[in-house]
């Protein structure tokens, strides 16, 4: 077996017993990158010098004798919001192509303080807007199941990197399914966390309210591990809450007996792709037979979630990128002649945002104007706290929720791009996770014409070890754990 | 000038920022020392750079309430921030982080005299913000003009008092405004500098005919930096509002600058358009929620504020209303007051020193208390100098301008240069002799029975010794002499 092939907890194994050197691993990653990622475009900045001495450091480490945290040595991909002090860091826009943040994101620090090895940013689509990772300034990535379909969006690099092989794991954020989305649509484990779990110190901000930092990883246990590592009260963040962190491996054992599983049948709608439905149905009466009780559950609210959703989102967002004026650090347009200070703001903007990020500024722009707010705002904060209540009172009954992550498996590249809302569409069943703050994870639970297909595992607010203990039974028993795609790789040496 | 107040009353609105003492910034752990080299006091938060966030300063809380407490208001236990988005170079991340509709505290008063009576002005609400940066534009090697940015004040934190519209005078404004900058000294949460900025005024100002009940519409004057620029533009700006009324002209809304060396208000350009603020729950930051024990722990740290302060004077040291109000109306001075009284008990001479001499000499060189270099031991032994009858009311005068300016012990400057007072009568007797022999047609007119004429005489007397006799008793001995000539 090669080395990239190998989980992060597998590779913990071989590393702790010095069975191999994070040298080693580090180079099988990089010469994997380097042979691949042509075809895939999931990196935006390669740091093979940096990733080669961060190897070096934990082995010399290793060799003196030291007691090294699990992930110490293993090669890790960030997503390109992530920000890393002195590497690009450039949310795939134009607007912050030369941006080198002199501060690393608190989820960074702690990957660092846990030895992990940094391989390098991965692509996305800017500023974290999309789901298909096709808004990326810097070209699309490619689904590493079928090069001509779309990865997911917004964290596709993160996916797509973390199922060709070209990371061990990866670090995402998902704003309205950004993480689970890809991950489905790529055969990974992706997460999001409990907003407040992670601290977003750092993460160039999309929508403050929604976005949270999260992993993608080749099965649970290494879900399991990476969110323990990277969770946790930040002072830095007022928003990040100070709840102890578990060591979330410890109930993966498929024990689910007596489990209550509620099935919301809101999310099983017309339109949604029948292999995708049967799929989610079988991993239903699976759970049954491993002793859980399903049943079904409402979530009455469902449907207003996406245009709620696309009404709180773009108005932070219109907030937040109100910062990339050209007046600090970042693009700045050049222009001939003097200009007024406006002409530069406009020019600037216009030159630096792609269409998505555009969009979603006019339409939050507006959203927040005077006589606009209480229509729309103030009702969009109405109709989420309606779906908050909706998860309340559905984990009174329940422990966890099961529903599809996506509606279909990727589509085709190209295949959307000009019609925005049946884009929007494809976040359906991850968006009112992140309207109400709870955690979900997606699992791969089987393909539908030879593409993933992943299934959405919800949970109460802080409890992601009753999550990860629901997919991991179904990883084991479905047996889809580190799931490779058929790529040929030919100049890999 | 006509004199409308007859017929047209003026409804007047203050919004004081005051910026808060706080060691550190809003948002981060930068320090907030004023004068520094531009950009030396920022860090990635208060730059707002991309992915950072803020996280609250305690202390900044702690000062507001302070202040709302002090100003009477009411702490509301659940407040919130928000974000007031708007484009400028200064402000790094193009919103300020500031408080919408739950500000901190709302519903207080404050009481101010006017021609001797009480009157409470209502505190609307008194919110927590963050301040911008400052632009500087200088003009390059390459002779083109640019602007630079000096992002050492982003996210200084500030406090904003809004009144309510309950002030109809210039000099109400400029009452309420001193009586504010008392309050905030006294609780120490501001350094009130208008010179550098820490304390700034927005007004707002409208008209109506006297009866009429709705409001007119107002302007906002800003760009004012002193209370005496506050009360001028108002002046200004009421008589223009009402002429354009009598002339059958409508008040545009609009922002007008103070134009201080012409005296005049003048409409802001590239402000025709209405700024939507688009302001919404800042995400960053968790809501506020303050507990009672936490009000009240702060209530118990309020010093003594003015108006108690006065009252005590009035009633401990028996001084008039007028000399405690004045006294009072600065933390600075009546400490100076005390300090004094404690060292010479003669309370209204202290007063009258302080009213006096004190203020002319702070108004003249436009100092602040605690930039003068008199102290409350040095006005106390001049007082004891000239009680002892070691120099005269006059010198006194003369010594005091000599302390204010050097700092120097009056003894010192006493002795430096020679002013102690002459009061041995054979000394003065013989200068009377003299100026007596010198003057006669002067003499004849005393005798005469013209009392000036004895002025005159004692003048010369004060002359020649310059001004050191003792006035006593060169009137004393000048009588004699003159009555032995008859
Ligand atoms: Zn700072």
């Amino acid at each position: 077996m090669e080395l990239h092939e190998l989980t992060a907890s597998q590779l913990s194994q071989l590393l702790k017993q010095r069975e191999v050197s994070a040298r080693e691993v580090t180079d099988a990653y990089l010469e994997r990158i380097e042979a691949l990622d042509q075809k895939i475009g999931a990196y935006l900045t390669v740091t093979a010098d940096l990733a080669r001495q961060q190897a070096k450091d934990i082995d010399q480490r290793r060799a003196r004798g030291e007691e090294l945290p699990a992930l110490a040595g293993i090669p890790v991909a960030l997503k390109d919001n992530l920000c890393t002090q002195g590497i690009k860091t450039t949310c795939a826009s134009k607007i912050l192509g030369n941006f080198i943040p002199p501060y690393d994101a608190t989820v960074v620090e702690k990957l660092k303080a846990n030895g992990a090895v940094i391989l390098g940013k991965l692509n996305m689509d800017e500023f974290a807007m999309g789901s298909s990772n096709e808004n990326s300034a810097f070209g699309p990535v490619h689904n590493p199941w079928d090069l001509d379909r779309v990865p997911g969006g917004s964290s596709g690099g993160a996916a797509a990197a973390v199922a060709a092989r070209e990371a061990a794991y990866a670090i995402g954020s998902d704003t309205g399914g950004s993480i689970r989305q890809p991950a489905a649509l790529c055969g990974v484990v992706g997460m999001k966390p409990t907003y407040g779990r992670v601290s977003r110190y750092g993460l160039v901000a999309f929508a403050s309210s929604l976005d949270q930092i999260g992993p993608l990883t080749r099965d649970v246990t290494d879900c399991a591990l990476v969110l323990a590592a990277i969770a946790g009260h930040d002072p830095k963040d007022s928003t990040s809450a100070d709840i102890s962190v578990l060591d979330y491996r410890k109930d993966l054992n498929g024990d689910i007996k007596g489990m209550r599983v509620g099935i919301p049948k809101e999310y099983f709608i017309e339109g949604m792709e029948p292999q995708n439905r049967s799929l989610v149905e079988k991993v239903i009466e699976r759970l049954e037979a491993l002793g859980a009780t399903c049943e079904e559950a409402s979530l009455p609210h469902t449907e207003y979630a996406l245009p709620a959703y696309y009404l709180v989102a773009p108005a932070e967002a219109s907030s937040n990128l109100a910062r990339y004026d050209g007046v600090g650090y970042g693009f700045r347009a050049q222009s001939e002649g003097p200009e007024s200070i406006v002409d530069m703001y406009m020019e600037t903007r216009r030159q630096g945002f792609g269409p998505e990020v555009k969009r979603r500024i006019m339409l939050g722009t507006y959203a927040l104007s005077s006589g606009y707010y209480d229509a729309y705002y103030l009702k969009a904060l109405k109709v989420r706290s309606l779906i908050r209540q909706d998860f309340d009172s559905a984990f009174e009954r329940f422990d966890v929720l099961i529903v599809p992550t996506t509606p279909t498996p990727a589509f085709r590249l190209g295949e959307k791009v000009d019609d925005p809302l049946s884009m929007y569409l494809s976040d359906l069943f991850t968006i009112p996770v992140n309207m109400a703050g709870i955690p979900a994870v997606s699992v791969p639970c089987g393909f539908a014409g030879g593409l993933p297909v992943g299934v959405q595992i919800m949970g109460k607010a802080f409890d992601e070890a009753t999550i990860l203990r629901v997919a991991y039974a179904i990883e084991q028993d479905l047996g889809l754990s580190n799931l490779c795609p058929p790529l040929e790789v030919k100049a890999y040496a | 000038m006509p004199d409308w107040s007859e017929r047209y009353e003026a409804i007047i609105g203050l919004e004081v920022h005051a910026e808060l003492k706080t060691e550190s910034k809003a948002f981060c752990g930068c320090s907030t020392a004023f004068g520094a080299e531009p950009n030396t006091h920022v860090c990635p938060v208060c730059l707002g750079l991309p992915g950072v966030l803020p996280v609250l300063n305690r202390k900044v809380i702690e000062y507001t309430m302070k202040a709302a407490l002090a100003l009477n208001c009411e702490i509301a236990s659940f407040s919130k921030f928000d974000r007031k988005n708007y484009y400028y170079p200064d402000l790094p991340k193009n919103y300020q982080i500031s408080q919408y509709d739950l500000p901190l505290a709302s519903h207080g008063y404050l009481t101010i005299q006017v021609d001797g009576q009480p009157r409470r002005i209502g505190i609307r609400r008194v919110h927590m913000e963050e301040d911008a940066g400052k632009l500087v534009h200088v003009t390059g090697p390459d002779g083109r003009e640019y602007s630079l940015v000096d992002y050492n004040r982003t996210g200084v934190p500030l406090m904003e008092i809004v009144s309510e519209s309950d002030i109809r005078t210039p000099e109400e404004a400029r009452a309420y405004l001193e009586k504010l900058k008392a309050i905030l000294e006294y609780t120490e949460v501001s350094d009130c500098k208008m010179e550098e900025g820490s304390l700034r005024c927005d007004v707002n100002v409208s008209v109506r005919r006297r009866g009429q009940k709705e409001f007119g519409t107002k302007t906002e004057l800003k760009n004012m930096n002193s209370f005496r620029a506050v009360q001028r533009a108002l002046q200004y700006e009421i008589q223009r509002q009402i002429e354009v009324l009598e002339e059958g002209g409508e008040i545009v809304q609009e922002t007008r600058m103070w134009d201080e060396a012409k005296g005049v208000t003048a409409s802001m350009r590239g402000k025709e358009e209405a700024q939507d603020y688009r302001y919404f729950p800042e995400p960053d930051l968790v809501p506020l929620v303050i507990d009672r024990e936490w009000v009240e722990s702060v209530r118990r740290e309020l010093p003594e504020l003015p108006d108690a302060r006065r009252e005590r004077l009035i009633k401990e040291y028996g001084l008039p209303p007028y000399d405690a109000g004045v006294i009072t109306s600065s933390k600075a001075l009546a400490e100076f007051f005390d300090a004094t009284v404690a060292l010479y008990p003669n309370p209204k001479v202290v007063s009258n020193w302080i009213m006096g001499e004190f203020l002319r000499l702070l108004n003249a060189h436009g100092l602040e208390v605690r930039q003068a270099q008199v102290t409350p031991q040095g006005l106390a032994e001049l007082l004891r100098l000239q009680d002892q009858g070691t120099i005269s009311g006059k010198i006194a005068k003369a010594v005091f301008e000599e302390m204010f300016t050097t700092g120097k012990a009056p003894g010192q400057i006493v002795k430096e240069k020679g002013l102690v007072q002459i009061s041995d009568p054979q000394v003065i007797e013989g200068i009377v002799k003299e100026v007596v022999a010198n003057n006669p047609a002067v003499v004849e007119d005393y005798l005469s029975g013209k009392e000036k004429a004895l002025a005159f005489l004692v003048g010369q007397v004060m002359k020649q010794t310059k001004g050191k006799a003792n006035p006593g008793l060169v009137n004393q001995i000048l009588r004699e002499t003159l009555a032995r000539s008859k």
